[in-house]
């Protein structure tokens, strides 16, 4: 029983990470209209910055620091340089450049850094555990991180139901053109709305380099796990982002934690092992095709 | 006198956005043969009734009767396949094809399934000698092989009317075909849907006053979604509600 | 566009140049021209049956990969079971006759494609590139985590599949019989394009809307449409697999789907000359580029994203006399 109450956590916990990515991916699909592939990047960068600083300085602050602002900076770059000029296009087009972003990404980081992953400690004071109820101890990081998520989530709902800002984001999702014509600067909003993006992505980076370690490619694994999120969640939904995370993060996290025991109790071990892992692999996109079948539009559809 | 059957009956129609109620407990019938018209000002529903008709909208409550059938629930698809044509407001057509192409398509899909892979469609003589008729009827024969992305507004709007034709409708649903005509190009399309008028049952929805006035056996004039008034052209004329509604609001 | 034969003969002549090309390259001695072409013909197959949904159809699939990796890995996993003796989940034979192994690689990945599309065609826009992209990835897990037929570092095919007397082997041999099947695809795909089928498939492309007040339900020729171009990168697949005589989750990998939609693209979408001419200039601009620098992917990216800024239409529309003849 302890040990599935650790796994739902962790599985909290994954979701946090997703609910970060998710909501700035489908935050900027539902004012911009554009699908950004390199949100995955942002992560990575992110994760790097911090990881790069926190060795160089020791100091998980700093660390903490450089993260945001790689990504927060990284971001608004790409939306300066090249997503400006793919609003107007097809989606076409923005998955092929943002892919080439990806490329350009991926492989400078491989040039700076290499292809040996990178691990990173977690900072001193948050290494040891609680016990979150007698006799389960838990790692103080991990919660942190859900504490963080649970902040920001409240933090995003605040900004969303009671700034001008906000305002003008929820307008935007359901009506791009309506906001176009209240006269707003057009432009500020987007950088605006893009920079957050990317800090949340930046985010869940650095917060992701002590458990996951750092290295190129990670930035899509989850990027693709984030898709997943969206479609079930329901695109350019804050609240379906939140609901698709936390699904999305304990289903594969209490997959790969039980399943492979589970099925050993019904045929040998090594086959057991190989087809739960591929299972639990694949668990979450079959669920995502579940919510396909019965909810095409995702279980908290953006608009009505 | 023996009543007949109406081609299209709706009842109590109801549909609403959010707070605002855009089609409200609306009853219309339209009679086999004749050209129905549908006026009201700018907002009144008009084309929110069209495309529920067309199933691209579905109603929150009321009945569409077609030809003694309930389709309130059928697909845009099936309605069609029942003789229910539309043809657009806003165009809605296949820009990098032919205007013929446009057409024989529509041929096409009314002669059966379309899972054949091999002869090349373009060379089907069935298919174009019949989409070339229905170009010829709406006056656009001789623009058969030009791109619609270079054609003109007013035969794009001759080419909306061709396709619905081709679909061989028993009742077709026109929004605004003379939106964004000039004079002559208005004068033209009043004189083509003159000569189907008869033929096919159509229910139009249309500003034209002038236009409507010239064609229409009867006339429905909707406002916020309500129906206040059916009858012929003269009736409505001659209806105070109406006049103070609409007609005098747009005279003055 | 009925009397204007440039684009046949644009595509004429890119077939006489592959015919001829073995010839020049063994006259030269240079039998890893013809490899680099073989490899380049597959993909051009690849990227023609994706060109078929993307460029014909307008469907934005990024999960073209998963269709590949299938009809490679069922080449793969039937000779796996031929080696070993054991029958495949007990009781299919394995088996290195490529008379089976190909129409069973043809099978497999349009089963695939029927079940993927059915779910993601319910959707559309950025949900559907959304979705395309995590089942194929799906699918690439799955192989990953499959440990015995090689997880990770896949399957090596000792000796390419047996066909008829035909040494398979033998690079040339293997070269005509890619270009054979390259042909076959093209033209299937070129009489596909002007069909009834082909009609309403570029019909649901400009407007769906439009279709549907025709009365055509529009989902299912999706789907047959989607059918078709799987079983084509299937067939593509099943092909690298031979040529290659290995395959791996590499062919799976999400970034292959990003690849054959970046030679649709830089060919000329909806064209039948476009992917050929597409999957050339990708693999030989990676062969260039990997030749200076194992950075290559690092200049790539800047390349791609500058040519969806600033080259619409592709390399076809730089060829003279071809200029707005896509899509014909």
């Amino acid at each position: 029983m302890t040990l599935v109450l650790e796994q739902i956590l962790n599985g909290v916990q994954l979701g946090v990470m997703l609910f970060l990515l998710a909501a700035g991916l489908t935050l900027i699909f539902g004012i911009m209209g554009v699908i950004n592939l390199a949100h995955g990047s942002l992560y990575m960068v992110g994760a790097y910055a911090a990881a790069v600083t926190a060795s160089a300085t020791g100091s998980a602050i700093l660390a903490m620091l450089a993260g945001l602002a790689a990504a927060a900076v990284t971001g608004m770059a790409i939306e300066y340089v090249v997503l400006r000029r793919l609003y107007a296009r097809n989606h076409l087009d923005q998955v092929l450049a943002t892919f080439g972003l990806i490329l350009f990404f991926n492989q400078g980081v491989t040039m700076l850094f290499g292809r040996q992953p990178l691990f990173v400690d977690i900072p001193a004071a948050l290494s040891g555990a609680v016990e979150i109820v007698p006799g389960v101890p838990y790692p103080v990081y991990r919660l942190l991180i859900i504490g963080v998520g649970i902040a920001v989530a409240v933090g995003l709902y605040l900004l969303i139901t009671r700034t001008r800002i906000g305002m003008l984001v929820r307008a935007g999702a359901t009506n791009r053109e309506m906001v176009r014509a209240l006269g707003v600067d057009i432009r500020l909003l987007y950088t605006v709305v893009f920079g957050l993006g990317a800090l949340l992505a930046g985010l869940a980076g650095l917060m992701a380099g002590p458990i996951t370690s750092v290295q190129v490619g990670m930035g899509e694994q989850i990027l693709i796990l984030t898709f997943v999120v969206v479609v079930i969640g329901g695109i350019g939904s804050i609240r379906g982002a939140v609901v698709g995370a936390l699904l999305v993060g304990i289903v594969d996290t209490m997959l790969r934690a039980f399943l492979p025991t589970l099925l050993r109790g019904m045929m040998a071990g090594a086959e057991a092992d190989a087809l739960g892992a591929g299972l639990s692999s694949m668990g979450v996109y079959l669920l995502m095709a579940l919510v396909l079948l019965l909810r095409p539009k995702g279980l908290v559809p953006a608009h009505g | 006198m023996a009543v007949t059957e109406p081609l299209l009956r709706i009842v109590q129609l109801v549909k609403r956005f959010g707070g605002l109620v855009a089609t409200d407990h609306l009853s219309l019938d339209v009679r086999p043969g004749e050209l129905h018209a549908l006026i009201g000002p700018n907002g009144a529903g008009k084309t929110t009734v069209m495309s529920q008709i067309a199933g691209e909208l579905r109603q929150d409550a009321g009945q569409i009767i077609f030809a003694g059938q309930e389709i309130s629930a059928m697909s845009t698809v099936r309605r069609v396949r029942l003789g229910l044509a539309r043809s657009f407001q806003v165009t809605q057509l296949l820009e990098d094809y032919t205007a013929l192409d446009n057409v024989a398509l529509a041929v096409q899909v009314r002669l059966g399934h379309s899972f054949r892979f091999w002869a090349n469609a373009r060379r089907d003589r069935s298919l174009r000698e019949a989409a070339w008729r229905y170009l010829e009827q709406v006056g656009l024969d001789h623009r058969a092989d030009v791109r619609v992305a270079d054609l003109s507004h007013g035969e794009h709007k001759q080419l909306e009317l061709a396709i619905a034709l081709a679909t061989e409708p028993k009742l077709l649903l026109m929004d605004e075909p003379m939106a964004g005509l000039g004079a002559t190009e208005s004068r033209q399309m009043t004189e083509l849907l003159g000569r189907l008028k008869g033929r096919i049952t159509m229910l139009l929805v249309e500003h034209d006053m002038e236009a409507v006035f010239a064609l229409a056996d009867r006339i429905s004039v909707l406002v916020y979604g309500r129906c206040i008034a059916t009858g012929s052209p003269a009736e409505i004329r001659a209806n105070a509600e109406v006049r103070a509604a609409y007609l005098t609001e747009d005279e003055a | 566009m009925t009397t204007n034969r440039r684009p046949l003969m644009a595509l004429g002549l890119t077939f006489a140049v592959l015919l001829v090309l073995p010839f020049v390259a063994t006259a030269l001695d240079s039998t890893a021209t013809i490899s680099l072409v073989t490899r380049m013909m597959i993909y051009a197959i690849a990227a023609s049956s994706l060109n078929l949904i993307l460029g014909y159809g307008g469907m934005v699939s990024f999960g073209h990969a998963a269709y590949y990796g299938l009809g490679g890995y069922t080449v793969g996993i039937l000779y796996a079971h031929f080696v070993s003796g054991d029958p495949l989940f007990g009781i299919i034979p394995g088996t290195n006759q490529f008379l089976i192994t190909l129409p069973a690689a043809l099978l497999v990945s349009g089963l695939f494609a029927l079940a993927l599309g059915a779910l993601s065609l319910r959707t559309s826009g950025v949900q559907f590139i959304m979705i395309t992209l995590a089942f194929a990835q799906m699918v690439f897990f799955l192989f990953v985590s499959l440990e015995m037929y090689g997880g990770d570092d896949g399957l090596i095919i000792r000796r390419p599949n047996e066909l008829l007397g035909l040494r398979l082997r033998d690079e040339l041999t293997f070269y005509f019989l890619t270009l054979g099947f390259l042909a076959a695809y093209v033209g299937l795909c070129g009489r596909i394009v002007n069909s009834r089928f082909g009609m309403v498939i570029g019909g649901i492309r400009q407007n769906e809307r439009r279709m549907a007040a025709i009365g055509v339900s529009t989902y299912r020729y999706k789907l047959v449409a989607f059918v078709i171009a799987g079983m084509g990168a299937g067939l593509a697949g099943a092909l690298m697999a031979n040529h290659a005589r290995f395959v791996s989750p590499d062919m799976l990998h999400w970034t292959k789907s990003g690849e054959l939609m970046i030679m649709v693209i830089l060919g000329g979408m909806g064209t039948l000359l476009g992917p050929i001419l597409g999957a050339i200039s990708l693999i030989g601009l990676e062969s260039v580029l990997s030749g200076w620098t194992e950075n290559w992917q690092f200049y790539l990216g800047p390349i791609l994203v500058l040519i969806v800024l600033f080259a619409r239409g592709g390399l076809y529309s730089l060829i003279p006399g071809l200029r707005g003849n896509g899509r014909d």
